[in-house]
């Protein structure tokens, strides 16, 4: 077998991974190098990082699976409120409160997944969209979220009892790796045996049914890692802007992150993160333009359906023939 | 029914919806012999393979593989008591590169080719192993098609019409593989509209009309059915 693991090689795939490679080196020092430079606040990257996640783990889920969830705003908001609950009531460490958060993300993750993949297509999303509005009555009524108020003044406390995520720069690098580790697993897990038989269930379900794979189940897992990995974004994102509201957990937002991965480019790997930064930045600069904001997304929407469907980094990837 | 059966198929019927396509189909398949089923177009071949592997949703009947009845089973659990398809549109991923399909279908038994000896078999793999699946020509996706299914340890591999649309010398390659697969033990379950093709590989012959089997015969009667063989196939 070691001769015909030699013949087995993949130059392309060899090509592929240092390209990848290279394009995650770069992305990894602009992002380190970015709030040093003083030209972009560093609030807002944090915030662009964290719906970047967000899209990164919608994409795992529409890009590698097929299955467009319409309402992934749930595990971004359940964990936020779970991480703000964990933090502001029960004094929880940041580190507790994030991962508690992620559990609840995917505790619901696989609640949901369980009911909403034995539908296929728009019943898919529709089964999503539902199960997340339901979620979003509970989280509007249920005392502990303060329904409009939602939950203020999340305290940024020691990481590990040893970072201060009081100080900006400090809570910046924080979130910043815990983008980047995360951005890592989904990689790994889109480029693993188990990233190939997702892929082969988008492309013919039957067939890889009929080749012996339970796709149910696989489908199950990437669903549950996507929502564990919104939570994730979530639990970080209320750490940073101290509050969760209904916002995060409300449809729009769900509308939102389709947009920002359709916008970057669907199944790429980094073109969820290009397309939270745009959509992040428009909502961050253009915020004088008041409603008029959501009309330029919806001509972007459109502009990115009708002329360019592969999104940002699809097209580069395509012209420049390179994976990205 | 001979002893050695290994599938053991009894008055299989399957549905398409409202259409009722299968009406009680009955053949075996023996250890390592090569059996072909034919039949005109819209006899129901097709449907009986994939009635077998379970991709039919509405069917009944008996199916019988290695002493396991799978009627009520799923498509992946049959997949695991090892038969393996190889349908007629081929099915590769198109975005997985040659390797990455050959990979992909899961170990079920010991016993499978390994990937050497699956690209001894089809030579003209091992240069396309890092081109992704569409770029493949009809005979490179259909050598695929028959090659990831080798690894698995399945011992029944069912081809459907594996010459459809494929230049004279691939079909003599696949007919060769097919040759080669049966002396390595493998049980093969053809499914062809291309007589002269079966002819050189088959031992026995089902003639399916209206889903059912009208016919049977071996190889060696083939000459004093020619003529009843072309009045079924309109040939």
């Amino acid at each position: 077998m070691a001769a015909s693991s030699t013949v087995i090689q993949s130059p392309s795939g060899a090509r592929g991974f240092n390209t990848e490679l290279k394009v995650f080196g770069g992305m990894a020092a602009l992002l380190i190098v970015l709030p040093l430079t003083g030209l972009v606040y560093p609030y807002f990257i944090m915030q662009a990082l964290c719906f970047a996640l967000f899209a990164c783990a919608f994409n795992l889920l529409i890009g590698y699976v097929g299955l467009l969830s319409f309402g992934h705003a749930v595990f971004l908001g359940t964990a936020g409120y779970v991480s703000a609950h964990a933090a502001r009531v029960w004094g929880l460490a940041p580190e507790l409160a994030i991962l508690l958060a992620v559990m609840a993300a995917l505790g619901l993750g696989l609640a949901i997944g369980l009911l909403a993949i034995r539908r296929q297509g728009i019943y898919f999303a529709m089964t999503t969209l539902a199960l997340s509005q339901m979620m979003y009555f509970v989280y509007l009524q249920a005392p502990f979220t303060h329904g409009e108020d939602g939950i203020q003044g999340v305290p940024q406390a020691r990481l590990l009892g040893l970072i201060d995520l009081s100080k900006p720069l400090i809570l910046y690098y924080s979130v910043l790796a815990i983008f980047l580790l995360a951005f890592l697993l989904i990689y790994r897990a889109i480029n693993s045996p188990f990233g190939e038989i997702l892929k082969a269930i988008r492309e013919n379900e039957p067939r890889a049914i009929s080749l012996g794979y339970k796709t149910d189940r696989y489908k199950l897992v990437a669903f549950v890692l996507s929502a564990g990995l919104a939570g994730l974004a979530g639990a970080v994102k209320v750490i940073v802007a101290q509050n969760a509201s209904l916002t995060d957990v409300h449809w729009a937002m769900s509308g939102e992150v389709v947009l920002m991965t359709l916008v970057g480019g669907l199944g790429t790997i980094f073109g969820p993160v290009v397309g939270a930064f745009i959509i992040t930045a428009m909502q961050q600069y253009l915020a004088g333009w008041g409603q008029w904001v959501q009309v330029a997304q919806g001509v972007i929407f459109v502009a990115c359906v009708l002329a360019f469907r592969r999104g940002i980094v699809g097209e580069i990837a395509a012209r420049l023939k390179i994976p990205l | 029914m001979s002893e050695a059966a290994l599938l053991n198929v009894k008055n299989l019927e399957a549905w398409y919806g409202e259409s009722h396509i299968l009406h009680g189909v009955d053949f075996s398949v023996r250890k390592g012999e090569v059996a072909t089923l034919l039949g005109r177009n819209g006899a129901g071949k097709t449907t009986t393979l994939k009635s077998i592997m379970g991709m039919v949703a509405k069917r009944r009947g008996s199916v019988i593989y290695e002493g396991v009845e799978t009627i009520g089973l799923s498509s992946d659990r049959i997949a695991r008591l090892g038969i393996a398809i190889c349908p007629e549109e081929r099915g590769i991923f198109a975005s997985l590169d040659v390797r990455e399909n050959l990979l992909l279908p899961p170990k079920i038994k010991s016993g499978g080719l390994a990937i050497e000896s699956i690209l001894d078999l089809f030579p003209n793999l091992r240069e396309r192993m890092s081109s992704q699946g569409t770029k493949l020509s009809g005979g490179e996706q259909q050598m695929l098609a028959i090659a990831r299914i080798l690894r698995t340890g399945a011992t029944l591999l069912m081809l459907d019409e594996p010459t459809e649309g494929l230049a004279p010398v691939i079909i003599e390659q696949i007919g060769l593989t097919i040759k080669k697969l049966k002396e390595s033990g493998f049980t093969i379950l053809l499914v062809e509209q291309n007589f002269r093709f079966a002819s050189t590989v088959a031992d026995r012959y089902f003639v399916m009309e209206h889903g059912k089997i009208i016919d049977t015969f071996a190889n060696s009667e083939l000459s004093a059915n020619m003529e009843k063989l072309h009045a079924y196939l309109g040939v």
